[in-house]
């Protein structure tokens, strides 16, 4: 039995999720303010018909193969008795500190001629799928072994073990992990702008710099805000109510090793290949482009580190005020009301940067113009984009937390708000700076919205390597690509130790 | 301090948890409170603890009011110890600080050694963590905590139950030493009938919700309110009878009466304990036939069937050796022993 939650705090979580809800009020107002008859008109081209193919064939082809590359590499690190294991655990997440559009243009660099489909897949499904990786290998080691031995004594094979047992098993992580591939796809522009893909996302970004936040780029925007939806029902239908728990005692024997035997050398072969293709490549050619940068070229390089610090700080304690009401609620309260709320926050954060940049341009000009192009829109944006990752990881801390402790420190006499200090705090404050790390790392790396929003002046280390590289400035980006690299090694490295101490 | 809980309702939502409970615990005794899962024990142990404030009734600590209408006395300032069910062991301090927590500064070390020696802990623990701990240590650890600040009373919610069956004797062997050492007024909850006849001066009954009996130990083992009540304490076998004179006819022959609570009926129904009957020779009074034999060690589990017009099972205990002319199907003689307790007729609970 919980106990309601107070007053307060409900206000807090609602009040906040109106704010997490301003793109979505955005596109709503936009279909309103357009009206039907002109949207029609504006939509209904044939170069709306190509956007929406390209935008479906990158979806329908990207997200398959991202789920091949990501679970078949999680299997091979995780249940073989591959040599290096360890080693190649690391490599197949490696890609991630790579931002996809820095990826593009080493790619772009190496090969002139990449464009179209093609190139956009190529780099697209090598950026994005440790994304699958990442929670297939969770859930593979989480896995009770006993139901893999239950399985042989059945008389089951190996290979029948592995598609009757242990992927529909993966079904949640491989859903999981395609839905975010899926929304990262929608919402990606650099890459694609760089090798000349067009997607909804990156024809708005051209909309924009021609009208404006006007009609064009609007409806354009609705389009885009509309696949997000589908992609989130083709998840949630696919999910359904599906919930795998052991049911039994679970014991932390360690899973089996499958013997590769003859196929050794092309389980390595395929693992080498993927990673030489993911992460060799971009980076040969970012530190090949960077011995051709001239000292002068670093002058801006400073500016730009303390821009992007400040701006994906404000980010993360934006995201850790906001994500933490609501993390409250949904662990110690709750409820089919704190599940309406945390939907809310997420399908706010499921909406691609392009439309939370459009929204928060269209809402600061017209109702606050002084927050136009401020330090604070930025922020926000940040926010709304990266909440999810605060949320997940402080709901696993509360988690942690169980209200028990809070109720033994008082019955020692200590008063309910010194016993959330002494107890609840300490305990969560692990999980404070992992969600902080999380946001402002994402944040740092961020181009599109901080391009559409940032004030005239700022110059984060995103937007530098753009306007260098967009100019074919191949060596004076390449200053800032590492940077960006460096900054995102440590919020990989967290993600990976996360999903190897999870027990799902 | 006598603490005395009158008229405590609950509800959650539109679901009572707690009806009108009254509850008595004089100081330095031990009571425990025994009910099946969900009957609301853990919330009434709770609400005296003030993590939830009732919706009526007064509780008191000696001339203390803790909680009265409309007012009650927050948790940190009840001077009121708890031990949850998993200990609730805070996992970021060490033994020693655990249970240092509610003590103030002067004096602390000294109080953690003292409440250490008292809970039988070896000071080599203090400088662990709770999850170098054993399950046993845990909860002494736990104990030692609640004890620490030397509260009035200290309420135990099942703290044994997540142990195992040898660790929990053991442990709840070290537990009340150190209670009886330490002369806390305490309150222990349990679903477990054997630890709560076991664990002290008082046993109170709970059922959906409310209090129907509480008593010394041997009271309400031995004359318990209701045949459910007896049922809930330990195995019965509830035979229908009929009242001749000062005694009963029943199945298992003519038997005397302990207690009657049937308000003088003439049919009526009559519990006895399974270790009341024995096996007999001399047929004439009770009869049944064997239906069958399990051997467990030193004794054995016999299971009969009365013979009659409304036939009784029960299962009965005896020692191995008596079992040799025993074969399913004999008819042997059963005699009675200590009477019975008589209930309105057709109570049956099973």
């Amino acid at each position: 039995m919980t106990p309601p939650p107070s007053r307060a705090l409900l206000i807090i979580v609602v009040v906040l999720a109106i704010g997490m809800l301003v793109p979505v009020g955005y596109v709503i107002e936009a279909t309103a303010r357009i009206g039907i008859d002109e949207l029609a008109t504006l939509l209904l081209r044939p170069r709306v018909g190509e956007l929406l193919g390209n935008t479906a064939l990158i979806l329908v082809l990207g997200v398959p193969i991202t789920v091949v590359l990501g679970v078949g590499s999680a299997w091979v690190v995780e249940r073989t008795d591959l040599p290096g294991r360890r080693f190649f655990a690391v490599l197949s997440v490696a890609p991630l500190a790579i931002p996809a559009f820095v990826s593009s243009y080493g790619w772009a660099s190496v090969i002139p001629s990449i464009q179209g489909l093609g190139g956009g897949l190529l780099v697209a499904t090598l950026a994005y799928y440790p994304l699958v990786y990442l929670p297939a290998l969770a859930t593979l080691r989480g896995l009770n072994p006993s139901l893999e031995e239950s399985a042989r004594s059945l008389g089951l094979k190996e290979g029948a073990i592995l598609f009757r047992v242990v992927i529909p098993q993966l079904r949640l992580a491989i859903l999981g992990g395609g839905l975010i591939v899926a929304l990262h796809l929608l919402a990606e522009y650099g890459a694609f702008a760089f090798i000349r893909f067009d997607t909804f996302t990156t024809a708005i970004v051209v909309a924009y710099q021609s009208t404006f936040a006007g009609p064009s780029a609007a409806s354009l925007g609705i389009v885009l805000a509309l696949l997000s939806v589908i992609v989130l029902g083709v998840e949630a239908t696919a999910r359904g109510r599906a919930r795998y728990a052991y049911v039994g005692s679970s014991s932390a024997r360690p899973a089996q090793l499958v013997t590769l035997g003859k196929f050794t050398p092309l389980a390595i072969l395929a693992l080498v290949a993927v990673a030489t293709l993911a992460t060799v490549v971009p980076m040969a050619s970012v530190i090949r482009w960077s011995l051709a940068t001239k000292p002068e070229m670093l002058d801006g390089l400073w500016r730009a580190l303390i821009d992007t610090s400040l701006l994906s700080l404000g980010g993360a304690i934006g995201a850790i005020v906001v994500a933490l009401p609501v993390a409250w609620l949904a662990t110690r309260h709750p409820s089919r009301l704190s599940r309406v709320l945390e939907g809310g926050y997420s399908i706010a954060s499921s909406l691609p940067a392009i439309i939370v940049a459009l929204a928060l341009v269209t809402v600061t000009l017209n109702v606050a113009p002084g927050l136009y192009q401020t330090a604070a829109t930025v922020t926000a944006a940040y926010v709304i984009i990266f909440l999810p990752r605060a949320l997940v990881t402080l709901r696993a801390g509360l988690a942690q937390v169980p209200e028990s402790l809070e109720e033994a420190a008082r019955a020692l006499g200590t008063p309910p708000l010194l016993a959330r200090m002494r107890v609840t705090t300490p305990l969560l404050f692990p999980a404070i700076a992992a969600a902080g790390a999380l946001v402002a790392l994402g944040a740092a790396n961020e181009l599109t919205a901080t391009l559409l929003l940032a004030p005239t002046g700022t110059r984060t280390l995103a937007t530098q390597f753009w306007s260098a590289a967009s100019s074919i400035d191949y060596p004076g980006a390449a200053p800032y690509a590492i940077s960006l690299v460096l900054l995102s090694v440590p919020a990989v490295a967290l993600l990976f130790a996360q999903t190897r101490g999870k027990k799902p | 301090m006598k603490l005395r809980i009158s008229g405590v309702s609950k509800s959650f939502d539109t679901t009572p948890v707690l009806t009108d409970i009254g509850l008595e615990v004089a100081q330095g005794s031990r009571t425990a409170i025994v009910g099946s899962s969900g009957c609301g024990k853990t919330t009434l142990l709770r609400v005296i603890a003030g993590f939830i404030d009732p919706d009526c009734g007064e509780i008191s600590l000696g001339n203390r009011v803790l909680v009265a209408p409309r007012r009650g006395v927050p948790a940190h300032r009840r001077g009121i110890g708890y031990v949850a069910q998993d200990g609730a062991l805070f996992p970021h301090l060490s033994v020693a600080a655990n249970i240092g927590f509610g003590l103030p500064r002067t004096g602390r070390t000294q109080r953690i050694v003292e409440v250490m020696k008292l809970t039988s802990l070896d000071a080599a623990l203090a400088t662990r963590y709770p999850h170098q701990l054993s399950g046993g240590q845990q909860q002494r650890v736990a104990l030692a905590r609640a004890l620490a600040p030397r509260p009035e009373v200290v309420l135990l919610d099942e703290p044994f139950s997540a142990l195992d069956t040898g660790l929990r004797e053991q442990t709840r062997a070290a537990v009340i030493t150190a209670l009886e050492r330490s002369g806390t007024t305490t309150v222990l909850v349990t679903h477990d009938q054997e630890e709560a006849l076991s664990f002290g001066d008082g046993v109170a009954v709970m059922m959906r919700g409310s209090l129907p009996q509480s008593g010394s130990p041997q009271s309400v083992f031995g004359n318990p309110g209701s045949a459910e009540i007896a049922a809930l304490m330990g195995s019965i076998v509830l035979l229908p009878a009929v009242r001749v004179g000062n005694e009963i006819d029943s199945a298992l022959g003519r038997i005397d009466v302990r207690h009657d609570r049937s308000n003088g009926a003439e049919s009526v129904s009559a519990m006895v304990r399974p270790s009341q009957v024995s096996l007999s020779v001399d047929l004439s009074h009770g009869s049944a036939s064997v239906t069958g034999v399990r051997h467990i060690g030193p004794t054995a589990l016999v299971s009969l069937r009365t013979l009659g017009e409304q036939p009784v099972a029960l299962l009965i205990t005896i020692p191995a050796q008596q079992t040799q002319s025993l074969a399913v199907g004999a008819v042997v003689g059963l005699k009675v022993g200590g009477g019975a307790v008589l209930y309105p007729a057709s109570a049956a609970i099973q």
